[in-house]
């Protein structure tokens, strides 16, 4: 239990005319969620991954499988969308080609 | 003639269906003249609507107010709620929000087919295609676009988010505190997918809602949350800003935290003007209060309405309904309906109402205000001094239901390694690469080439070239539409009909009862009623006491085990009104007098008088000359002084209806204008709250009217019968 102590706290903002603690509030709020920004910027999840595997053509199913072999093999640093256009591009093969690949084989070349 | 939606011929082809449109459309202001009123905020009129009751009495006009309005459906099968969504469209509804099923937000992945789902749908690929299909039909037939909204969130967000831009979804709720908080989905996870669904949504257009009116819901005292929630609002936002989404497309889900019998707008409304100031350059959609909803539909019906005050005194881009029923039950059809009206006929009927009464710029209302804002403040420099958002969360900050900065130490704690999900993030490498259109972060594309878009390297994403969608058809074959379709066909396709109140052949009706008890012998007593009326799965959804001893309200649902054909029904000829202008000229080029009373021993003036004087907007005012003779008339006074003044119809009441007594009244009328020779000449009117015409014609008499008959009705029918039979002479 914390008790309120809004009227001692609140001192400092009083000078603030209502422009300038809106733009307080605004500052305070970027403060933090810039860093959520950079996490986020810098990292990758299962979902993602599968969302792009979504947008290159692949049904819910197949990106599903794709994403766990992908991460079986310590691979998803480097992005699944990655890992199957690189299968494609070593291989000649399509985009769906190599991934299919993927889910039958068993096998990742990287 | 309009036809039915036709389910099955909206799921045919349904593998090549192509969305009409991305992204998310406002309503368009106009300059409105309507029946000689001047609307100052409304919005283009629908081509095709059902207007508010009233508007019979206003040339049955029907004013758009300009906020888009929302109404929330969802009630397992996919396939009944499209009927839902027209019947809502009709009564002003241009969001369409569909609930997803229990347990989705932590389905990993997408689900696919058509499975039935519980307290809402499992949104699937098919489900929304089908729904997308039909409203582009019932926007056609209403005449304005018709946004489409689901969730973006748990822990297949970014998924989702792909999916909705694929198949022209316009708005969803995204905000990775939801999950965090309420889905205890870890919160690093949340954080990193929302990125990426955010700026798919954004690729799309669609708008975004984000979450913050849960901790309302949620927090013991909702109203303590309020700084809380001026924060939780500021997270989102300033993240999907910095993400990409335009701010014109964020949209702040605000509820009125309290509810009347607390001093409703003494605390919703410094809130309300708090939250629009900080967030001017925000959307504002206006949720309605659902924490203290209870089963009364009265009692919610007029928190909304002060909630949609709340919405005129400030503002609102959008304005959220919650059906009034949303306190006993999975909502019905006709509650989503009143809903709408509710919302339509309050916004429409406070048109103007700022440039009326402005709020106050000194005492209570500025101060609470300013008192708001200060305390979110607090909140956030203390977020920033606790170590930032993820450590705030671990230590209880969200949900307290302290007004901040006070604590009551009872907020939701979730731990940063915890939760669902938890463990499944992972660092991009310096050659992390996506070939993918809106992909939030690091992406590596120049190692393999100098490309504009990541997707030009695999020829086009499917955001580009859509034919490189992989539709799933149905994986459960128990479980999907076309069964549910079958089993409930003889409604579909026979002259059957069943009540409903959510699914096609429910069969369930409510039954609203006062009994002269107690409450709790009222309840056992209404459920005995309800079975020996043969309902079945009876069940009580309403209790008011009216008081302790002498009475008590009571609604209950039950299921009935028959159906009604259409074919066998015997259905009178309906009664053709014509226009007061014709009646009027009519009068004018054929004088008319007409003779009334009540007949028998009834001494009821009430209704007689109302269909006849001229200030109830009775006959006269037709210049139809109406001899009335009083109450309790002799039968034979009626039609004696009928033969006397010349007059072409008898109007005669009959409201006491013991033993018959009014049947026999009719049949002896007739009896007695044939005896003298005039029943040809004369046209006789019954009319009586327990009069119904078929039975009144077995009588020998010309029409019967029976409650809610107006004037206009009984002057219709007498200008068509005498057209009749001057038609004859």
């Amino acid at each position: 239990m914390k008790k309120d102590e809004y009227l001692e706290r609140k001192k400092h903002l009083e000078k603030l005319s209502d422009e300038e603690l809106k733009n307080y509030f605004f500052e305070l709020s970027e403060q933090i969620v810039d860093p959520l920004i950079q996490l986020a910027y810098t990292h990758t999840t299962p979902s993602i991954e599968r969302s792009i595997l979504l947008r290159m053509g692949f049904s819910s199913i197949e990106a599903k499988t794709i994403v766990e072999k992908v991460i079986a093999k310590g691979l998803m640093g480097k992005g699944a969308g990655h890992v199957v256009y690189k299968m494609a591009k070593q291989n000649t093969l399509s985009i769906r080609e190599a991934g299919l690949k993927i889910i039958e084989s068993d096998v990742i070349e990287w | 003639m309009v036809d039915k939606l036709d389910i099955r011929e909206l799921l045919k082809d349904i593998e090549k269906y192509v969305p009409q449109r991305r992204g998310w459309t406002w309503r368009t202001p106009v300059q409105l003249e309507m029946n000689h009123f001047k609307y100052s905020e409304a919005s283009m009129p629908l081509k095709k609507s059902v207007p508010l009751p009233a508007a019979k009495y206003f040339n049955n006009i029907d004013p758009q107010p300009i906020a888009v309005i929302t109404t929330e459906i969802a009630s397992g099968r996919f396939e009944d709620d499209i009927r839902r969504m027209r019947m809502a469209a009709h009564h002003g509804a241009d969001h369409i929000m569909v609930i997803r099923t229990a347990g989705q937000s932590h389905f990993d992945g997408l689900i696919e087919g058509t499975p039935q789902g519980v307290g809402g749908i499992p949104i699937t690929r098919k489900q929304i295609r089908v729904q997308r299909k039909a409203l582009d039909f019932i926007e056609e037939e209403v005449g304005r676009p018709i946004n489409y909204h689901s969730y973006v969130s748990g822990v297949a967000g970014p998924e989702i988010a792909v999916l909705f831009a694929e198949e022209g979804v316009n708005g969803a709720h995204q905000d990775p505190q939801y999950n965090v908080l309420y889905r205890n989905i870890n919160m690093v996870r949340s954080f990193v997918d929302a990125a990426e669904s955010k700026c798919i949504m954004a690729y799309a257009n669609m708008l975004q809602i984000d979450g913050a009116h849960n901790a309302n819901a949620t927090a013991r005292e909702a109203n303590k949350v309020m700084p809380e929630l001026l924060v939780q609002h500021a997270i989102n936002s300033v993240f999907s800003n910095k993400v990409g989404m335009n701010k014109d497309n964020i949209a702040l889900s605000t509820v009125p935290p309290i509810a009347s019998p607390a001093p409703d707008l003494k605390i919703n409304l410094p809130y309300a003007v708090a939250l629009r100031e900080i967030f001017s350059e925000y959307r504002i959609r206006a949720q309605m209060n659902t924490k203290y909803i209870e089963s009364s539909t009265r009692e919610a019906t007029v928190t909304h309405v002060l909630n949609i005050l709340v919405s005129k005194l400030t503002s609102c881009d959008i304005q959220s309904t919650i059906t009034p029923d949303e306190g006993r039950n999975v909502p019905w059809h006709m509650y989503n309906v009143e809903a709408c009206d509710t919302a339509k006929q309050a916004l429409i009927g406070m048109d103007g109402l700022l440039e009326m009464v402005e709020l106050k710029d000194v005492g209570y209302l500025p101060e609470k205000v300013r008192e708001l804002k200060e305390r979110a403040v607090l909140y956030l420099e203390d977020i920033i001094s606790s170590g930032g958002y993820f450590e705030a969360v671990e230590q209880g900050f969200f949900v307290d239901s302290g007004n901040y900065p006070e604590r009551n130490n009872d907020g939701i704690i979730r731990k940063i390694a915890g939760g669902i999900g938890a463990n499944t993030v992972y660092t991009r490498d310096e050659d992390y690469f996506a070939p993918v259109t809106a992909h939030f972060g690091y992406n590596n594309v120049r190692q393999y080439g100098d490309v504009d878009h990541p997707s030009e390297l695999i020829g086009g994403c499917t955001f580009e070239d859509r034919s490189k969608i992989i539709f799933i058809d149905e994986l459960d074959e128990l479980d999907n539409v076309n069964i549910r379709l079958d089993e409930t066909e003889k409604y579909r396709s026979s002259s059957l009909i069943k009540p409903e109140v959510e699914w096609l052949g429910d069969g369930i009706v409510m039954l609203d009862l006062f009994l002269p008890t107690d409450k709790r012998k009222a309840e056992y007593a209404a459920i005995q009623i309800a079975k020996k009326l043969n309902l079945l799965e009876v069940e009580v959804i309403h209790k008011e006491v009216l008081h302790e001893v002498e009475g008590t309200r009571i609604q209950l649902k039950g299921k009935v085990g028959f159906d009604i054909d259409l074919n066998e029904l015997v259905i009178p000829e309906e009664m053709v009104n014509i226009s007061e202008t014709e009646i009027e000229s009519y009068v004018k080029a054929n004088p008319l007098t007409i003779v009334a009373g009540t007949v028998g021993e009834d001494e009821h003036s009430v209704g007689l008088r109302e269909i006849i004087d001229i200030k109830h907007g009775g006959i006269e005012k037709y210049g139809i000359n109406c001899e009335y003779l009083g109450s309790s008339v002799p039968i034979e006074k009626l039609v004696d002084a009928a033969i006397e003044l010349n007059a072409k119809a008898i109007l005669a009441s009959t409201i006491i209806s013991h033993d018959e007594i009014h049947y026999k009244n009719m049949k002896k009328l007739n009896d007695y204008a044939i005896e003298k020779g005039v029943r040809d000449q004369l046209i006789i009117i019954c009319g009586g709250t327990q009069v119904t015409n078929d039975l009144a014609i077995n009588q020998g008499v010309d029409a019967g009217f029976g409650r809610g008959t107006k004037g206009v009705h009984v002057a219709s029918f007498l200008v068509n019968r005498l057209k009749e039979l001057d038609n004859e002479d």
